[in-house]
């Protein structure tokens, strides 16, 4: 999760995430460089004593900078086609779940082998236990293996809805009438918090989304879910 | 017909639909009920034919993994009073 004040990006639970962590820091620093050079180049404009009332011509110049700036820009795209096209490669699943959005929680089916479904509700502030994060932590956490492929299905049941993950770097619309498909891989086990990313109604801030991250043998003995 | 054993998947070998090509896209609702029909589809036509309705349970297996709980109860709910659009 988050910690107060945080500007910058969770660290990464999943590949994606850790490739798209090293994106933001190659355009950020583009873009720095940017904002820096134009910064002091209007900073020199605004403090020179010398002027010129000529018409003045610099072809090579402008040559240049129109050409650096197409450079600049096919650098950034390069790398960011290369992520998507890996958010979409074909990898073969172990486990999917279904993920349905409502006014206001998460209804979570694990159908692959029988059927669990329940819902997440955000806890009330007066249920907190000490050490609870308020508006993030939920009653039944959605509990997942790490170290395996899993497809999530995403769909909501009234409005929209967004599922969000962001140390996974997972934001996926839960849109009535469709069937949104995104999936994962998580590398480390752990508790991982999202908030639903789609304005939704009164209680859009309120219907958080719980991962709990467990190693494979654990999670294959069952459900030890508390419900 | 339902028969809840003959829908277990195999010991040891079912673990989750596998990616099917003809539903590339990111909107995987056409899959979910394309399965749908086709288990149905294959409970018709076998039962018609009299044969065992052994092998439909694989679509059954991959629309129970797909598709939302309360879509599927929806539909039968179709079904069962005949007013279900898709053609079986």
């Amino acid at each position: 999760m988050a910690h107060a004040a945080q500007v910058g990006l969770q660290d990464a639970t999943s590949p994606i995430m850790e490739e798209l962590i090293t994106f933001h820091d190659h355009a950020l620093m583009i873009i720095f460089l940017i904002c820096f050079l134009v910064l002091y180049a209007l900073f020199l404009t605004l403090t020179t004593k010398l002027t010129n009332t000529n018409i003045s011509d610099a072809q090579e110049m402008e040559t240049v900078w129109t050409i650096l700036p197409a450079i600049i820009l096919v650098l950034i795209a390069l790398p960011s086609l290369r992520i998507l096209y890996m958010t979409d490669e074909v990898n073969d699943p172990s486990l999917t779940i279904k993920s349905i959005g409502h006014q206001w929680y998460w209804t979570y089916e694990y159908t692959d082998y029988g059927g669990l479904i329940f819902n997440s509700y955000m806890l009330p502030p007066l249920f907190l236990e000490p050490g609870d994060l308020r508006l993030l932590d939920v009653d039944n956490r959605v509990v997942l293996p790490i170290e395996a492929p899993i497809r999530m299905m995403i769909t909501s049941q009234d409005v929209l809805h967004s599922w969000t993950v962001p140390t996974l770097g997972l934001k996926t619309d839960a849109i009535p009438g469709r069937l949104n498909q995104t999936t994962f891989t998580a590398t480390r086990p752990g508790v991982y918090y999202g908030q639903c990313s789609e304005i939704c109604g009164a209680n859009h801030s309120f219907m958080p989304i719980v991962l709990e991250l467990i190693p494979l043998k654990i999670f294959e003995m069952g459900p030890v879910f508390t419900l | 017909m339902l028969d809840v054993e003959a829908q277990e998947p195999p010991k040891g070998k079912w673990s989750t639909p596998p990616f099917d090509p003809r539903f590339p896209s990111q909107n995987q609702i056409r899959n979910c009920y394309q399965n749908f029909l086709d288990y149905h589809r294959c409970l018709k036509t076998r039962t018609r034919r009299g044969k065992s309705t052994q092998p439909c349970e694989y679509y059954f297996r991959v629309y129970h993994s797909l598709c939302p709980i309360s879509w599927v109860e929806s539909w039968n709910e179709q079904i069962k009073n005949g007013i279900f659009a898709g053609k079986i």
